[in-house]
């Protein structure tokens, strides 16, 4: 009675085994079931809302749309956005907010997009880049607007 | 409490299990009091990954304070940020769009998806087999993919926000998932061969980590946990939030107790979660995908509770509101400690080679443990 139940318990092992074995040898002769992507060599295409890191968008004149309102600052949880803003006076005698430089601490961000939901003005976006190691720490935080750029015109 | 690791009076060995242990799933420590090869005592030590979550979310407002609960059941984060918008929505009576209703419910059960898959391959690495694991992270990059799409980012999304759900979905959403759909009914059949059949991983189960239904309700247990034991206790039933109660599924539960019936319960849950899609999929209604809100949130003075069923269990958050910008108090109560509290009784008298399937079949994420 106890050998029955032995060799019954092996035969059952075996033919598990073999079902499970019957899989793996399938991939093995299947390989176009495979889905590793080589990864330093072939690059996957990102999809446009991928949070990358933040970025400002220019347009080809060297200008950009944000008034400088700090809304993205007060919006980030993380202090990652230090907007640092100026006084202009315009031709009519008036005072009005401008921006100075845009300073961004990739260091301290968690990319929850809350900045971009935030701006009024979609000053700023999400870019697809994900490869953002670097030496020194120092070079994670960034000025996102461009030197001598300006505010578009129409833009309020 | 044990200071010490070494022998006891009696002569039993008192080991440590983790907090760096491959099948404790992250900084779990457990401190087993070992009589030969049988456990006598587990004792799970908690705060190697305590990050005071609770106490980070005072000081940041209602709009900020979502983000975060991301990183604590980082494999359903999802519901998490469901959880927290849905108490935002609750303290400021905002009527959530059905059609963000309905992109909630579908992101949400596609979590759960990924997250049962994810614990069916790590399952498998803890009585074993290694296969599984490359099995399910197959299917579980197909989800990634359409979550990438869709919010922006992989596993914490943040995509709720108070008021619906923070874009709308990818024009291409509605083909990716349907391609999922056909590619995972096609392939849920080996899960069976390869797993569940398999008669090593039944002997392994079977009887092994038994808990009445008694007491893993006494041990606060929620979730597949208590389901296994044969309690109805999901959530989605209970307390519908957020259309649930307009869509067709059933409560799985399973009567066994053990190991086995708690494995069940979560394969079967899969299937479930892929019909609440299917019916879902075609019928999302037309509207807005969030509800106009003041820029500024600021909910009046009182208390709010709101509870949702994460791949886990129960999860429940409390707010206490001052009327001011942040909220005063906020407690989470999460699935994963009350479960894990539970180990001790599941395992104790049983082998410990035993205590690591036992502990597989309870899916612990510890960063939702400790907070």
């Amino acid at each position: 009675m106890f050998l029955a139940d032995y060799i019954k318990s092996v035969y059952n092992g075996v033919t598990s085994l073999l079902k499970g074995m019957r899989m793996t040898g399938y991939y093995f002769v299947h390989p176009k079931e495979i889905i590793t992507q080589q990864y330093p060599e072939v690059k996957q295409v990102l999809p446009e809302r991928f949070r990358g890191e933040v970025v400002m968008t220019h347009n080809e004149n060297n200008e950009h749309r944000c008034t400088g309102c700090t809304a993205c600052e007060l919006a980030c949880p993380n202090a990652t956005i230090k907007v640092v803003t100026r006084f202009d006076i315009t031709p009519d005698g008036k005072k009005k907010k401008a921006l100075e430089t845009f300073v961004y601490h990739l260091e301290l961000c968690t990319l929850c997009n809350l900045c971009i939901a935030a701006c009024p003005t979609d000053a700023i976006r999400m870019a697809q880049t994900f490869e953002h190691s670097v030496y020194d720490r120092k070079l994670l935080t960034k000025r996102l607007d461009k030197p001598g750029s300006k505010l578009m015109e129409g833009v309020e | 409490m044990i200071e010490e690791v070494g022998t006891t009076t009696e002569g039993d060995l008192i080991i440590n299990v983790g907090p760096q242990h491959p099948s404790t799933h992250g900084v779990l420590h457990l401190v087993i009091t070992l009589n030969g090869e049988t456990v006598k005592n587990v004792e799970p030590r908690l705060g190697y990954i305590h990050r005071s979550i609770e106490k980070m979310c005072e000081s940041l407002t209602y709009r900020q304070f979502i983000y975060v609960t991301s990183r604590m059941d980082y494999l359903s984060s999802h519901i998490n940020n469901q959880a927290c918008a849905l108490v935002v929505e609750k303290a400021l009576k905002i009527e959530v769009p059905e059609r963000a209703q309905a992109i909630r419910v579908l992101m949400a059960e596609l979590t759960r998806m990924a997250s049962h898959l994810l614990w069916w391959g790590a399952l498998g690495m803890d009585v074993g087999a290694f296969t599984p694991f490359f099995h399910a992270f197959r299917e579980r990059e197909l989800i990634n993919d359409i979550m990438e799409e869709t919010c922006g980012t992989r596993l914490t999304m943040n995509y709720m926000v108070p008021g619906g759900v923070m874009a709308d979905l990818h024009p291409d959403f509605q083909k990716k998932v349907k391609e999922f759909i056909t590619m995972f009914k096609s392939k849920i059949d080996e899960y069976d061969t390869l797993v569940t059949g398999n008669i090593i991983f039944q002997n392994r189960m079977k009887g092994v980590g038994y808990i009445s239904g008694e007491d893993a309700l006494s041990y606060g247990c929620t979730g597949p946990v208590l389901r296994a034991s044969g309690v109805k206790c999901d959530i989605r039933k209970l307390a519908p939030y957020d259309g649930y109660d307009k869509l067709q599924f059933e409560e799985v539960i399973e009567t066994g107790g053990d190991s086995y019936a708690r494995y069940l319960v979560r394969m079967r849950e899969l299937k479930q979660s892929l019909s609440i899609i299917e019916q879902l999929l075609d019928n999302i209604p037309e509207g807005d995908f969030q509800a106009k809100t003041k820029a500024v949130l600021k909910p009046p003075k009182g208390e709010f509770y709101t509870r949702v069923e994460t791949a886990r269990g129960e999860l429940g958050v409390y707010v206490i509101s001052e009327g001011g910008l942040t909220p005063y108090r906020i407690k989470f109560r999460s699935p994963g400690f009350s479960n894990l509290s539970a180990l001790h009784h599941m395992t104790k008298g049983s082998k410990i080679g035993d205590l690591v399937a036992t502990m597989g079949t309870l899916d612990l994420v510890i960063p939702d443990i400790d907070r």
